[in-house]
């Protein structure tokens, strides 16, 4: 990025933004602790409870009632976070991903309603979490785009080696957000295990992928470096969480209500896979921060050498 | 363009108006029953020709062991219980009789028809349980859902031939009346404030029917001769059929066994 035309670090909005993005993440383990405990209907009426702001704090309510108030404050944070970009921003297409931004929590809210109103439909509920999951991610990017590290001047390198690493993150970052899908689609009862198991399968495949070929074409580059590492890592979780949150869905079923080790399995599986998808968002902006379009070198270390 | 983005607009605020309306609809109090296949030449009961059906529901085979509820969280709950409460799923009483059965003519009756008792069939909540936990009703009758906890519940059942609802009732909240318009068995009931509490409604076309009690009993009486198909339902074991013919003033027994298989994941 040429320095005489980057917009200026607003650090104010890049902690705010940031600040946004963890509210958001909070958002999603009380969304995900509604699904889990079984408690999405115990409020019948949306967006009030019955008319009040301070409903009965028992049983499943306490989940419905603080996810529909942290999701207020979200929406609230959002606003002025649109807001505050568009006031503030140099770069148009960032002023639109805060318009984007808004428009997905507001789109989201009438989703939550919807899915209260309509006695949870699968594929309304199921597109309740995978919103969720996209607008943490375009928070989350819009954290990372008024970042200090996104406005420095930072030298580009060629996208060398096949396939190309930026073809790679983005084959990445859809395989991923589908995996998502089927998962809340699974959640969500609107079909069974097995396509969850084959994108998990093919997540994992391109996962490895990526962070291997970023690990060895760039291991002298600590940001695609770091990015490999965070893959690899996350992956390795969310794949035993899935197992753990699988066998305790199976173990939980003899028991009349929900238990302990299966919210808690469940729910750290499911924000987990947001965090990847968050993870492999950023490694995609990264790499195409990094990387130009190349041509394709057989010796990789050539590539870490002129990266150094 | 101008008329595709006018499209796109109406489609949203036409989606926040069915959010905010509610297009799942808030229920009516009462569903207007489907209307008989044939309403003409109705057969009517002779009194001095009914038999009975009479029997017993068994299981085979020891029952699987019930876990216990864990609502120690909440005293509104725990209240009217003097020790642990186990899930109702399987109750069993001596010699493996089996209770929570329905047991109802599923079909033999064509040509009758019966008029809709004015009897409410109450549901109670205590001690954040359902009484009874399964309960037989007939086609528009009057489902009558009382809270007696001093806590809130929310009731819903999730039926696939009637239409849902989801009511809150908190404490001291006049009862709640409900019914359906359409034969099904088994609509399972739930409560998401508190998850564990479950229970059954049997909704029939016809007042042959009766859920058993832990001796595992039943007696279905006036049936015109004929010949039916009774069925057994319990909500583990699901249905159970046999076919019985009863003649005139006739008392036929009939015993249905299930064979006893553990709870999911056991």
């Amino acid at each position: 990025m040429d320095m005489d035309t980057a917009p200026n670090l607003n650090s104010g909005l890049h902690k705010y933004a940031v600040f946004t993005a963890c509210s958001t993440f909070l958002l999603l383990i009380a969304g995900a602790l509604v699904t889990s405990n079984d408690a999405g209907l115990s409020v019948p009426t949306w967006p009030l409870a019955w008319g009040s702001v301070t409903p009965p704090m028992v049983g499943g309510i306490v989940y419905e009632w603080s996810h529909r108030v942290i999701a207020a404050s979200v929406g609230f944070l959002t606003i002025i976070l649109a807001g505050w970009l568009f006031w503030a921003e140099k770069r148009g297409w960032m002023r639109w991903l805060g318009l984007a931004a808004l428009g997905g929590v507001i789109a989201q809210g009438i989703l939550g309603g919807l899915t209260v109103r309509m006695y949870q439909p699968p594929a309304v509920s199921a597109a309740h979490a995978t919103l969720a999951q996209l607008f943490f991610s375009t928070v989350v990017a819009i954290a990372f785009f008024t970042s200090s590290w996104w406005l420095s001047n930072i030298p580009e390198m060629e996208d060398a080696g096949s396939p190309r690493v930026r073809s790679l993150t983005i084959w990445t970052f859809a395989a991923v957000f589908l995996q998502l899908i089927l998962g809340a689609a699974f959640r969500h009862k609107g079909f069974g295990i097995i396509p969850h198991l084959i994108g998990a399968v093919i997540v994992t495949i391109l996962v490895f992928m990526t962070a291997g070929a970023l690990k060895r074409r760039y291991s002298n580059v600590q940001p695609l470096r770091k990015c490999a590492r965070f893959l690899h890592m996350l992956i390795g979780v969310q794949l035993l969480l899935g197992a753990g949150a699988w066998w305790s869905r199976v173990y939980a079923a003899r028991f009349p209500q929900p238990i302990a080790i299966m919210v808690t399995l469940t729910v750290v599986h499911t924000v987990t896979g947001a965090l990847l998808l968050a993870t492999t968002l950023m490694t995609t902006l990264v790499t195409y921060r990094m990387l130009r379009p190349g041509s394709v070198l057989a010796d990789s270390s050539a590539t870490s050498e002129q990266a150094a | 363009m101008k008329k595709s983005k006018l499209g796109i607009y109406s489609l949203a605020i036409g989606a926040f108006a069915l959010a905010i309306t509610g297009c799942g609809g808030k229920n009516e109090t009462s569903e207007a029953p489907a209307p008989a296949a044939s309403t003409a030449a109705s057969k009517t009961l002779d009194p001095a020709t009914a038999g009975e059906v009479t029997g017993s529901v068994k299981l085979d085979g020891a029952a699987p062991k019930m876990r216990t509820i864990i609502m120690a969280a909440e005293p509104a709950c725990t209240k009217g219980h003097t020790g642990p409460v186990t899930s109702e799923e399987v109750v069993t009483g001596d010699g493996g009789a089996l209770a929570n059965v329905v047991v109802y003519v599923k079909s033999g009756l064509d040509g009758y028809s019966f008029p809709v008792p004015s009897t409410p069939v109450k549901i109670d909540q205590q001690g954040c349980q359902y009484h009874p936990h399964v309960a037989g009703v007939q086609v528009g009758q009057t489902i009558e859902v009382v809270n007696d906890d001093q806590t809130t519940h929310n009731i819903h059942p999730i039926p696939k031939e009637n239409r849902e609802w989801n009511e809150s009732q908190p404490p001291g909240a006049a009862p709640i009346d409900k019914n359906f318009a359409r034969e099904e068995v088994a609509i399972p009931v739930k409560c998401n404030v508190h998850p564990w509490m479950k229970a059954y409604m049997a909704v029939l076309s016809n007042p042959y029917y009766q859920v058993t009690q832990k001796d595992g009993k039943f007696n279905l009486k006036n049936l015109p001769p004929g010949t039916y198909t009774l069925v057994a339902w319990h909500e583990l074991y699901g249905p159970s059929e046999q076919s019985v013919t009863v003649g005139p003033k006739e008392t036929k027994a009939v015993t249905f066994t299930f064979k006893a298989t553990a709870p999911a994941g056991d």
